[in-house]
């Protein structure tokens, strides 16, 4: 094997030098003058290569904060009777310490936890983390540009993120503490302090935070779009791009036309919260006091936040989705069965992404009748996905599966997806939400079909890419305990949450439900959960030494290209510097999925076809 | 001390694991690329094949272990007409999805078993098969459409409102932090009307009480009875922040929006009494309701309705409980008689009612009984003492003879009264307090017993059946020592002679 992987390196050299695309590189520029020191080389740098993996480790930081804030509620949800009083040196006064020594988490500060957990778990870590890393790692280099469209803007849309990270993290030490009305951030709660405690500055940081990442999320998404439209490679029509690509342009688009929604939706929260007017609010009576708001509708504010939040979750798992086709085929050693079906399902996923958001809003006490329509767009989603789903299991068959940490937790993916994506045909069918809706099973659902799977997918990513962003490999071994672990692990903790949601168990109690005869008869599925997720923890922090550990002293990566793969990025130098390719900018002759033809193990994008040889991508 | 320990031991884990980690490294990389992948190819083909297994068994021994939580199973079937056919819903889902769950789930771990990496394999080169595609988009299409009609048909019967005489009882939830207000209609069968702005401490959800449809409303403590088998629409509310109005037995869920009202309609079809002797079949129920209690009532005995908050409202969110029971209609009935209205136990005559200087047509009403009553039992009475009564709500124009408009009504009772009872002859009485001259005391209170007596003879009784004369402050019931005390002895009394 040694041998062949030389030969195409040579070969890949002849083929770049006769027939790449000669901008001129070397000539502008003598290295990068805007990188010759540490400061500028890996913080303010404008290098999309190091950008993504600012995102990645901001959002490595908030992974570890959410999912330690996870533990601590599920020590509450699973111990109710536990002394908490060990937790004072980090939470303070939230735990609230009883006569006898005995301590307590405070409730408003459990819900402050529960909301700035959801709230960094999806925009932070599974937005900025994951799209943020990855399209930032790939658009250029899978597509063959030297860089984003606008370096600048890139790296401003990493540094409002930024922002946002260091104010959301400064409003966890605010005396009223955290927001705490949950990551959806319904008024009037959200909108009256009087309301709750952590409605006061608290929601007013998170609304700064948000806006903040919101800005960040516009930069990244229009330059992604813009860099994928115009700066790919000679040869790079949109039908040879690699499916990462076609995630990371349709999650983009997504994005640039939902967040904005989703930023008047909190502005005019903070126009509520803070000058009088009444968009979400009317005949409210607080605290005994009578407000003076008429005609706003608190309605209106889970339209605009939702006309974001649906594509949103689509923002979270199409990206996953692209390199999972991506990883998957790769170490399947075959194309990606169905490549056209694949892309086509993006788009419809991502077109009826934008009119299903209702779905959310069944008993919100929206017109019944409008749920008509919203229930059948919902449910034709689960087309394209189950196509998705039927396409990557096609994939593996015979093909000649290559385990490895990647591989796994792409499989791990499409399993998760499976699980979760079918009890959203539950919650999609609005009669059935009627039980569901806000129970349990709303969590074990989108927990699995999105928490779960796209880390999956964050993970395949990070262990497939990481040669290409470190030039070290991360340790396999460590890695498939990752896998197998976490994949257990997870399924222990969210599946048993399907059976207290039908039995109705709400979620967002504090007391686990404690206080219903109802619900109260769950805990020893809520201890076994709550163990479950304490050893997933402990898998994560092997995951976190793992990547460090490996960034530093993992193996060497001594070739361009370790996993056979035919996509662009495996053509630039091992620790490739900015501009990405030293000379001409290969071009591309095929499309990204030749493996396994014509008897070879994998064909490259830049070999030219042969005379007789038809292209996939056209 | 215990928790050092347990991080001690994560501590020594997390290293031994790191080591084990750098080991397989190294002598992965003493072996070569090949023999790695085939170790790779043979342990995690051998884990997907056993992760596929337990996982299968799990889930659905775990699926059997907790069917009773399954909506519409056993112990878990809906006590509401409409629940049924959401249950039933619930069902075919399950059945439907949990048939790809099982195929896919199969497919997957077992091709990438299968399929796993081996020297010998050669990857097929298949890229797409147009034929399968169309089919396995065509099969989960048909599904889809079928389980949405299905669907939809469900969701809008359950969804209606009641028709304008369908026959169902309306009441109303508010909610707010943390509880909910629970108001019935009166006897009239309708809510009165709201204003938020007229909320006081007294008058929790702003009822407007100039509207007469508030007068008899009834505002319950803390259990909510319903007849089963009777439609009921749920006018629901929120005072302050979103809640939602949760009924997990019923299938009932709806959110309370501050300044929307919106609703549920459903129809009870177990009382609470059915539904524990239905839980009473199940092993869970007979254990001891209380654990700290074996010997206590068991759960199904002890089981109620309970009505939940759904909707994230603030820190006491979870604590938003009431009970509901489901009744017979006589007991429902007999329960509902014993409701009093709110308007009148708590705000008539208050500083805060509106309606301080008005007679009410119920109030009216009531004392016209109550005023047949009493008159009968005088009449019937041997007790001297018993035989005089106080004409409780009449009043005159200020220092003057003239009875007021709103008086009349109890001299028609008076009138009733003695129409019922042909025979007896009454003295009409005036008495005064001891403020002011005594003379004139005497003479205004004669003046009104005479002014009693003639709007009596105007309505037709016989003048030689009445006496009336004037006491002035001369019998005091009590002392005229207090505001309140003087107020009880000015009166008009009747004597049945
Ligand atoms: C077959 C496809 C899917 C259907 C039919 C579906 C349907 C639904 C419905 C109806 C709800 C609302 C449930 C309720 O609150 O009562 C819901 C919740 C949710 N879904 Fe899905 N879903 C699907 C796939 C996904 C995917 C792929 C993701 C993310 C990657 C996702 C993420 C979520 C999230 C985050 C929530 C909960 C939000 C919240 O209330 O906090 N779903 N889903
Ligand atoms: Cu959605
Ligand atoms: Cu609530």
């Amino acid at each position: 094997m040694a041998h062949v992987v030389s030969a195409t390196e040579t070969l890949e050299e002849k083929l770049t030098q006769e027939l790449g695309f000669d901008d001129q590189f070397h000539e502008h520029h003598h290295g990068d003058k805007f990188q010759s020191n540490f400061l500028t080389t890996y913080i303010f740098s404008t290098d999309h290569k190091i950008i993504g993996r600012q995102f990645l480790i901001t959002g490595i930081f908030w992974a570890i904060m959410g999912a330690a804030m996870s533990i601590i509620f599920r020590l509450q949800l699973g111990f109710p009777e536990a002394d908490m009083a060990w937790l004072r040196p980090i939470l303070g006064k939230w735990i609230m310490v009883n006569e006898q020594g005995i301590g307590k988490l405070d409730p408003e500060f459990y819900y402050s936890l529960v909301t700035i957990h959801g709230t960094v778990l999806v925009f932070f870590v599974l937005t900025a983390g994951l799209s943020g890393t990855f399209s930032n790692l790939l658009i250029p280099l899978q597509i063959g540009a030297r860089d984003m469209a606008s370096p600048l803007l890139n790296a401003f849309s990493y540094w409002f993120f930024f922002l946002a990270s260091v104010v959301m993290f400064l409003s966890l030490f605010l005396s009223t503490g955290p927001f705490s009305g949950g990551w959806t951030a319904y008024p009037p709660l959200s909108a009256l302090p009087q309301a709750s405690d952590g409605s006061a500055a608290g929601m007013t940081m998170w609304i700064v935070a948000m806006a903040l990442f919101i800005v960040s999320a516009l930069l990244g998404g229009i330059n992604y779009v813009t860099t994928v439209l115009n700066l790919r490679t000679k040869g790079m029509n949109m039908w040879r791009m690699p499916l990462t690509i076609w995630a990371f342009f349709i999650t983009a688009i997504l994005g640039v036309l939902s967040f904005p929604v989703l930023f008047s939706g909190v502005l005019l929260l903070m126009f509520d919260r803070s000058m009088g007017t009444s968009f979400y609010l009317s005949e409210i009576v607080v605290g005994g006091q009578i407000l003076d708001r008429v005609g706003g509708s608190p309605i209106l504010f889970q339209h605009l936040f939702w006309f974001l939040g649906h594509p949103e979750v689509y923002i979270i798992i199409l990206p996953a989705m692209g390199i999972v086709s991506e990883v998957l085929s790769v170490h399947a050693r075959k194309p990606i069965f169905g490549y056209r079906a694949m892309v086509l399902s993006i788009l419809a996923i991502a077109f009826l992404s934008f009119i299903v958001w209702a779905h959310h809003m069944f008993m919100s006490g929206v017109n019944p009748f409008i749920s008509n329509f919203f229930v059948v767009f919902t449910l034709i989603i689960a087309v394209p996905s189950a196509v998705k789903v039927f396409n990557w299991i096609s994939t593996i068959y015979g093909s000649n599966f290559r385990f490895n940490a990647a591989s796994l937790f792409g499989i791990g993916f499409v399993s998760m997806f499976i699980s979760g994506g079918l009890t959203g045909i539950f919650l999609g069918n609005s009669a059935i939400d009627i039980a569901l809706h806000d129970t349990y099973f709303v969590v074990a659902h989108f927990h699995i079909v999105m928490g779960i799977a796209a880390f999956f997918g964050m993970f395949a990513g990070i262990y497939h890419w990481f040669p290409k962003m470190f030039g070290r490999f991360m340790n396999e071994t460590l890695g498939k305990i990752h896998f197998w672990g976490t994949l257990v692990g997870a399924y222990a903790i969210f599946w048993p949450m399907h059976y207290t949601g039908m039995a109705g168990m709400p979620r967002r109690y504090y007391d686990g439900g404690a206080s219903f005869d109802a619900f109260r008869h769950f805990e020893d599925l809520n201890k076994f959960i709550t163990v479950a997720a304490i050893v997933v923890f402990f898998l994560q922090i092997i995951f976190v030494i793992n990547f460090f550990y490996s960034i530093f002293s993992g193996r060497k990566s001594t070739t361009k290209n370790p996993w056979g793969a035919n996509t662009l990025e495996w053509t630039t130098p091992i620790n490739a510097g900015h501009g990405n390719w030293p000379g001409n900018i290969p071009t591309v002759q095929r499309w990204a999925y030749d493996y396994g033809k014509n008897g070879e193990e994998f064909i490259p994008q830049y070999i030219p076809l042969r005379e007789d040889e038809h292209d996939h991508g056209h | 001390m215990t928790a050092l320990i347990i991080l001690l031991c994560i501590i020594l884990i997390t290293i031994v694991l790191v080591q084990i980690g750098k080991v397989t490294e190294l002598t992965a990389q003493i072996k070569g690329e090949r023999e790695v992948l085939r170790d790779n190819s043979k342990w995690n083909g051998l884990l997907s094949l056993i992760f596929l297994v337990i996982f299968m068994v799990g889930v659905f021994v775990s699926t059997w272990q907790y069917k009773n939580q399954m909506l519409g199973y056993g112990p878990h079937e809906s006590a509401s007409e409409h629940g049924i056919a959401l249950d039933d819903m619930f069902f075919i889902t399950l059945v439907f999805t949990g048939i790809v769950f099982l195929l896919t789930h199969i497919a997957l771990f077992w091709f990438a078993y299968k399929y796993r990496w081996s020297e010998n394999r050669k990857a097929e080169f298949i890229s797409h098969d147009n034929r399968l595609e169309i089919i396995w988009t065509a099969i989960p299409a048909i599904v889809m459409t079928f389980l949405v009609v299905r669907g939809l048909n469900a969701w809008n019967t359950v969804m209606a409102d009641i028709g304008p005489d369908e026959d169902a009882i309306e009441i109303e939830a508010t909610g707010q932090q943390f509880n909910w207000i629970i108001r019935y209609p009166g006897p009239d069968g309708k809510l009165g009307a709201r204003n938020y702005k007229l909320t006081t401490a007294t008058n929790q959800i702003g009822q407007d009480f100039t509207d007469p449809k508030n007068w008899d409303d009834v505002v319950v403590g803390q259990e909510l009875y319903l007849p089963v088998g009777k439609k009921v629409r749920v006018r629901i509310l929120a005072k302050d922040v979103l809640h939602n109005f949760f009924l997990p037995q019923f299938r009932v869920k709806m959110d309370a929006v501050p300044g929307l009202p919106t609703y549920f309609v459903f129809t009870p079809i177990k009382t609470t009494s059915d539904y524990r002797n239905e839980l009473r079949k199940y092993e869970e129920y007979n254990e001891p309701f209380d654990p700290a209690d074996p010997t206590g009532p068991k759960r199904w005995e002890k089981f109620e309705y309970e009505l939940a908050c759904a909707e994230l409202c603030g820190k006491g969110h979870y604590s938003m409980r009431r009970i509901l029971k489901v009744v017979s209609q006589e007991e429902y009935d007999e329960w509902y008689r014993k409701q009093e209205s709110y308007y009148l136990t708590q705000v008539r005559g208050k500083d805060e009612d509106p309606n301080k200087d008005k007679v009410l047509d119920v109030e009216i009403l009531q004392r016209a009984k109550a005023f047949s009553e009493s008159i009968k039992s005088a009449v019937e009475s041997e007790d001297e003492e018993a035989k005089t009564l106080t004409l409780n709500h009449i009043n005159f124009e200020t220092g003057a003879a003239a009875l007021t408009a709103n008086s009349k009504y109890e001299l028609d009772n008076l009138v009733t009264g003695m129409n019922a009872f042909p025979q007896i002859r009454i003295e009409i009485a005036g008495h005064t307090d001891n403020t002011g001259d005594p003379a004139s005391n005497r003479e205004l209170s004669q003046q009104r017993a005479a002014a009693v007596a003639r709007y009596l003879t105007e309505r037709g009784i016989d003048a030689g059946r009445l006496r009336s004369v004037g006491y002035g402050d001369t019998k005091p019931l009590g002392p005229n020592d207090t505001d309140e005390n003087r107020a009880k002895n000015r009166r008009t009394e009747f004597t049945i002679l």
